[in-house]
């Protein structure tokens, strides 16, 4: 018998209707009568010094209701005085990144904002502003900024280290260095070294839907925000914070979200539409355009890679090493911490070092995209791994069957290894109808690569109510991304036993659901899964205790399947779950509400195994990935058609950061800010994405379920860049793998190597 | 500016509403006769969010002016379903999962509904050419692409 009746099931999307029929309502589709029009003056300089605004003349135009800028900002304060006497260090760039305060930090970085009673009049009024800035060399890239005599972006800015602060501000946010067991000793016993170096381009998440919100403050300074982001209660504390509002005041409205992969988990423009809303007495609507949401929101960081491994000649890894630099963009906040732990996690390895640097530059700040900071690191370390592989002569599987990490291991970290699927993936695909069926002939070549990624855990809530008739809805604050309601539905329905049709889920506002973290970090499903499973569990140990009383036996004596109680002594005595429900509204104990919460559940790692055959143009550079196969550890799918979507949509992500996305900016200003120039993959660029999946329990949380969300976007450029060296003979060691690129590696093969433009631009 | 009529058919019904010049037919559909389920994505006929059928045809409705709408006859997301019943590619995304956030669905059920259509046996490259225009974050295709064959293959 199977184990689970709902669960492991591929259901239909509980939300699918209201989508396929253009019902369900995303944050632009909300429209509040009286509603002004929001629109954001942005910096045309990627660094300058604010020395004046003058919008007396916007003000003036018919229409216009309210323009702001940082001057209408409660001051630091006073926000220090709401927190106790301390602002950190984020807090105030939070409030400098979606407003700039005096200082311009990059192109896009908002200036003031104007409500009007239409878009076009709000345009205008945006040309009426006259702001004399005062220009500075713009701060381009990484090395740059890391340069002794490099433009400061803060000049308060002391890089975050263990250890002495340094004497003089600089460019550096975050200095990491960590070294488990002796990696000189490591490398020393080696037979075989390698030391490669890589580039990764910044990229965006691309979300198709824009950053958009809508707000109403009443008069008695109560808001109300309809926002299509990631989470409702971080926007709330964030809100909160910034603009010096009891959190308790703020109404955070989910609105269905177009997507978000990480970069919908900060506010851009909430605090300008609350700012506007309150000076203009009326709600005030918001959205961004494509190009402001290129310019001006967070993109990926780009990084840079040197990786050392050595090996002894029977293949074990004895030492690596990696030394990475982030570009952060505007404010500190950059991957490194989390890449230094992806970077080496598929394998063990008696000594890692690891040097790490997060670098401001004159760039938007770069925020989460999907296992945040895990593509780059993986596709560098990956890449070396082969190199070392073919340098020892084996084959790249063979050489991670030597050397994959397994329970109980440790991470980069120094945390051990819970139990993890590392080797199940690979066993996987010995097995698999890919790896088995031969990929041969000119120009043709097949990679495979690892991923890992840790996957986040956090606080999550849930109400499961029991209504009179029966059914259940299960209630909660949990942004439904790509399918939370979908896998809450079948929890409840199994832990209730009733069928799919009785389980409604509603997703509610700040106001009228309990605390829960957003939805990022592949921790849905198994962090907030379990706080589900909790309610459920309480409401069917509440539905217990008053079938109880109506059979007059203890409640541990009353068993319950299929919506029937009945006395473990006595099987005749028994009572129907929709008569116990319809007696909750009249008597008793009343209402029975079941209540889940969790923090704090350990690591449910991800990981991946990943393999892409591709055919290669010599003519043109041009790579076709031919077939791809994702074969990734989900602990238990709850539903195996989402997780595999999610999965697909994943891979599709890393096959475009490796092959065709990135940020081209020319002296500090971003040239390719339009879908045209910036080429995510189309329908016509990928595949079939085949997907196997293996199941590896979780060592936590119920049922073993893993976040999924996150891995699948972590190794397709390590595999495709296999896949070309194969096909080619030339490693890529530089994203994003563009035509242009490959083409220039073929032709300078057989020359000294020289540099690869990786934007395919020189 | 002063506003010019517009008379035209949406999704069966005549409609006579003012817009602005400079207006286009998304705008028009969205925020003049709230028919929101028309999304925009990038405002300049690149993502495909937006499309609808016009005279037959599918167009970027954020690249047409909703005064050459005049006298058209339009089809949006909200016209597909007929007397209650859905049409075979909404089913098909349904039941085969091609959507996610559901943020590009109109749109590509519109594409898919215009290819099939004109060729109601398409190979996978023939619907992959001809969603190319919509794009999509989520999903990677591949449920997309297989739900359209199913409904070629009547398998809805
Ligand atoms: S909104 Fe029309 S094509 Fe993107
Ligand atoms: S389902 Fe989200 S963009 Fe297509």
């Amino acid at each position: 018998m199977p184990k689970y009746k709902y669960l492991g099931k591929a259901t239909q999307k509980v939300d699918a209707l209201e989508r396929v029929t253009g019902k369900a309502a995303f944050g632009a589709d909300i429209h509040l009568p009286g509603m002004l029009h929001g629109k954001v003056l942005r910096s045309p300089h990627p660094h300058a010094i604010i020395k004046a605004i003058d919008y007396g003349m916007a003000l003036k135009l018919e229409g216009v209701k309210a323009v702001v800028t940082s001057k209408d900002l409660p001051s630091l304060e006073d926000a220090r005085a709401s927190f106790g006497g301390e602002v950190s260090i984020d807090q105030e760039h939070l409030r400098k990144l979606f407003l700039a305060h005096d200082k311009v930090l990059f192109e896009g970085h908002p200036i003031a904002a104007v409500a009007a009673t239409s878009l076009e009049i709000a345009e205008q009024a945006l040309e009426l502003i006259k702001v004399e800035y005062e220009v500075l060399p713009p701060v381009e890239d990484a090395f740059k900024a890391m340069q002794p005599n490099a433009p400061l972006l803060h000049p308060y800015l002391y890089p975050k280290t263990l250890g002495q602060k340094p004497k003089n501000p600089g460019n550096v946010a975050t200095i990491m260095f960590h070294e488990r067991g002796d990696a000189e000793k490591g490398f020393a016993e080696a037979d075989v070294v390698v030391e490669e170096s890589f580039e990764t381009a910044m990229v965006h998440q691309v979300y198709i839907e824009p950053q958009v919100d809508a707000a109403q403050v009443e008069e008695d300074g109560k808001v109300t925000l309809w926002t299509a982001n990631q989470g409702i209660f971080n926007v709330q504390s964030q809100l909160s914070s910034i603009l010096n509002i009891p959190l308790g005041s703020i109404n955070v409205v989910p609105m269905e979200i177009g997507g978000g992969f990480g970069g919908k988990i900060i506010t851009y423009v909430e605090s300008l539409t609350i700012m506007l809303s309150q000076k203009a007495g009326r709600p005030v609507k918001m959205v961004m355009s494509r190009e402001e949401v290129f310019k001006a929101t967070g993109p990926g960081s780009p990084g840079y890679f040197t990786i050392k491994v050595g090996a002894k000649k029977n293949g074990k890894i004895t030492a690596a090493y990696i030394k990475m630099i982030h570009d952060c963009g505007a404010f500190p906040g950059g991957p490194t911490p989390m890449a230094s732990l992806v970077s080496f996690g598929p394998y063990n390895i008696p000594s890692i070092k690891v040097d790490g640097y997060d670098v401001v530059t004159n760039k938007p700040r770069v925020q989460a995209y999907r296992a945040p900071g895990g593509t780059p690191v993986n596709f560098s370390v990956e890449s070396t791994m082969n190199v070392l592989a073919d340098k020892l002569g084996v084959d790249p599987l063979k050489f991670r069957m030597q050397n994959y990490a397994k329970e109980g291991d440790y991470m980069v970290n120094d945390q051990r290894y819970n139990r993890i699927g590392v080797k199940a993936v690979l066993d996987r695909v010995v097995s698999s109808s890919h790896w088995n069926t031969p990929w041969e002939g000119p120009n043709r070549g097949r990679g495979m690569a690892l991923g890992f990624w840790i996957g986040a855990a956090g606080t999550s809530s849930a109400l499961v109510l029991i209504n009179s008739d029966g059914s259940a809805t299960g209630v909660s604050g949990q942004v439904d991304l790509t399918g939370t309601r979908t896998s809450t539905q079948q929890i409840i329905a199994e832990e209730l036993q009733m069928p799919l049709e009785k389980v409604n889920v509603k997703v509610g506002d700040t106001d009228s659901t309990p605390y829960t973290m957003g939805s990022f970090g592949s921790r849905t499903t198994y962090s907030f899964g379990t706080a589900v499973y909790r309610a459920s569990r309480d409401a069917l140990a509440q539905m217990k205790a008053r079938a109880a009383t109506q059979l007059k036996v203890n409640p541990e004596d009353v068993e319950y399947a299929e919506g029937r109680f009945w006395s473990k002594k006595d099987p005749e005595k028994a009572v129907s779950w929709n008569e116990v429900a319809r007696s909750t509204i009249t008597r008793g104990e009343g209402v029975v509400t079941g209540r889940g919460t969790v923090t704090g559940l350990g690591h449910a790692p991800e990981f991946t195994a990943q393999i892409a055959d591709v055919e290669v143009d010599p003519e043109t550079g041009k790579v076709y990935v031919k077939r791809f196969t994702a074969i990734q550890d989900a602990g238990l799918a709850i539903n195996p058609m989402q997780v595999e979507g999610q999965i697909q949509g994943g891979v599709t992500q890393g096959i475009g950061w490796g092959m065709s996305e990135y940020y081209y900016y020319d002296k500090g200003k971003l040239r390719n800010a339009s879908f045209l120039d910036y080429r995510m993959p189309t329908s016509l660029d990928v595949p079939m994405i085949d997907i196997e999946i293996v199941e590896v329990p979780a060592s936590e949380g119920p049922y073993g379920v893993r976040g999924v969300g996150e891995v699948s976007i972590v190794p397709p450029p390590a595999a495709i860049a296999e896949a070309i060296y194969r096909a080619t003979g030339v490693r890529m060691n530089k994203l994003p793998m563009t035509p242009e690129a490959v083409l220039w590696a073929i032709k300078t093969k057989d020359k000294e190597r020289e540099p690869v433009a990786a934007n395919g631009d020189s | 500016m002063a506003k010019i009529p517009l008379v035209f058919k949406v999704n069966g019904e005549q409609q006579e509403i003012l817009v602005q010049p400079y207006q286009t037919l998304l705008s028009a559909l969205r925020d003049e006769l709230r028919l929101t389920g028309t999304k925009e994505g990038c405002s300049n006929g690149n993502c495909g969010a937006c499309t609808v059928i016009v005279n037959g045809r599918t167009a970027d409705s954020c690249l047409v002016l909703a005064a050459e709408a005049n006298g058209a006859e339009v089809t949006t997301v909200e016209g597909l379903s007929q007397n209650g019943q859905l049409h075979p590619v909404q089913k098909a995304f349904m039941k085969y999962g091609a959507l996610q956030c559901g943020f590009c669905t109109p749109g590509f059920l519109l594409s898919a509904k215009y290819l099939l259509d004109s060729n109601p046996n398409p190979t996978e490259h023939e619907i992959r050419l001809a969603i190319a225009g919509n794009l999509c974050r989520c999903t990677g295709y591949d449920k997309i692409v297989r739900a359209i064959q199913a409904v070629a293959q009547a398998e809805v």
